[in-house]
């Protein structure tokens, strides 16, 4: 009995998955905006990361130009490549390209949100204000729910690997 | 026997004489003892209690070995949850592990922030710092790259190995375990450093 609920429940949540994201989107213009997390600094560490989806459904590109955000004066988009066994950091270039009909990812291990000098430790359960400035689409205030410390995503119920 | 045969016995004696010879001098060579190879260093340090450690720190038990800093955004709270994972599933049968976070960042991460940082994951991690100087030695016996990348706002972040290094009880090393690795193949590997060690 315990198995088969189990069973039904692990259906119930692999078929609900997929359409989370985009029932959980937020839109502007032709963007919508969905996954949106952050995971709970350690003590001490003035470094936050962030991360989202953001899809472009019209035919037009978008650029995401700035990030403000009122726990850090100092919001970047950063890229995290691995050199052989080295981790290497560094802030793009220039704004976000959010190309038509297409969808950028910001997830652990790539292209991300790095919140600098933040004015306060992510606390898990809690949630990070964020403005995201769209050159075309305008303004977009979102929260980004606080996860554990080393959480994938708003999906995973915990670390997970791939 | 002749003359010709005590001769050629004789020849044979010297060969496998100068065989013998030449394959102790050149075996240290060939397969050189880890007591000076990599890792190994001389360096004066402190733990996250003040207590100084130095290359000691690694005999007598295994080891995993990560080095990282407080004002990194990702790489090292994610390899300290894995760590604190790691600790967590092999229960019992790690009791001996230890595992060190070393930074790369000493004029930033003193023992108390360090302290603090990793204690938030895990009990079973010490942190280690010191002397600029001294934290320079142990990068460079562990091979490791830390690179400081000045930032826009004149603070700066660091580029830095993101393997743990495994170590066995004599302090040598065995292998490492790269960032993202497969949690069943990490555990695999500690399994395999513990019953070695």
């Amino acid at each position: 009995m315990i198995r088969r609920l189990s069973a039904a429940l692990a259906a119930v949540i692999l078929f609900a998955s997929p359409s989370f994201a985009e029932e959980d989107a937020t839109h502007i213009g032709n963007l919508a905006v969905s996954a949106p997390f952050t995971r709970a600094t350690l003590p001490n560490a003035p470094v936050g990361g962030g991360y989202l989806t953001i899809e472009n459904t019209g035919t037009e590109p978008d650029r995401l130009v700035s990030i403000t955000s009122p726990v850090s004066n100092d919001v970047e988009v950063h890229t995290m490549t691995m050199d052989g066994d080295v981790m290497t950091m560094k802030a793009l270039d220039g704004a976000l390209e959010i190309p038509a009909g297409e969808t950028v990812t910001l997830a652990p291990s790539g292209l991300h949100i790095m919140f600098m000098n933040i004015t306060q430790p992510f606390v898990e359960g809690e949630t990070v204000p964020v403005t995201l400035n769209f050159e075309k689409a305008g303004a977009l205030d979102l929260e980004l729910p606080v996860l554990g410390p080393a959480a994938d995503g708003p999906m995973a119920g915990h670390h997970h690997h791939h | 026997m002749n003359l010709k045969a005590i001769r050629i016995w004789l020849w044979a004696a010297v060969a496998v004489v100068v065989v013998i010879v030449g394959g102790v001098t050149a075996w240290p060579r060939l397969f050189p003892a880890p007591v000076d190879g990599f890792g190994k260093g001389d360096y004066a340090l402190i733990d996250q209690a003040g207590n100084p450690v130095d290359q000691t720190m690694f005999v007598g038990h295994p080891s995993a070995l990560f080095f990282g800093f407080t004002h990194c955004p990702e790489v090292c709270p994610t390899t300290l949850a894995e760590m604190a994972s790691w600790f967590e599933t092999l229960g019992d049968e790690g009791r001996d592990l230890k595992a060190y976070f070393v930074t790369v960042d000493p004029e930033r991460d003193t023992a108390e922030i360090i302290g603090d940082y990793v204690s938030f994951m895990s009990d079973r991690i010490t942190g280690v710092t010191g002397d600029p100087a001294e934290i320079a030695k142990i990068i460079k016996a562990w091979g490791v790259s830390a690179e400081r990348v000045p930032m826009e706002n004149g603070d700066y972040t660091m580029n830095h190995t993101a393997s743990v290094f495994l170590v066995n009880s004599r302090g040598d090393f065995e292998g490492t375990i790269a960032y993202g690795e497969n949690t069943d193949t990490a555990l695999g590997k500690l399994r395999n450093l513990i019953a070695k060690s």
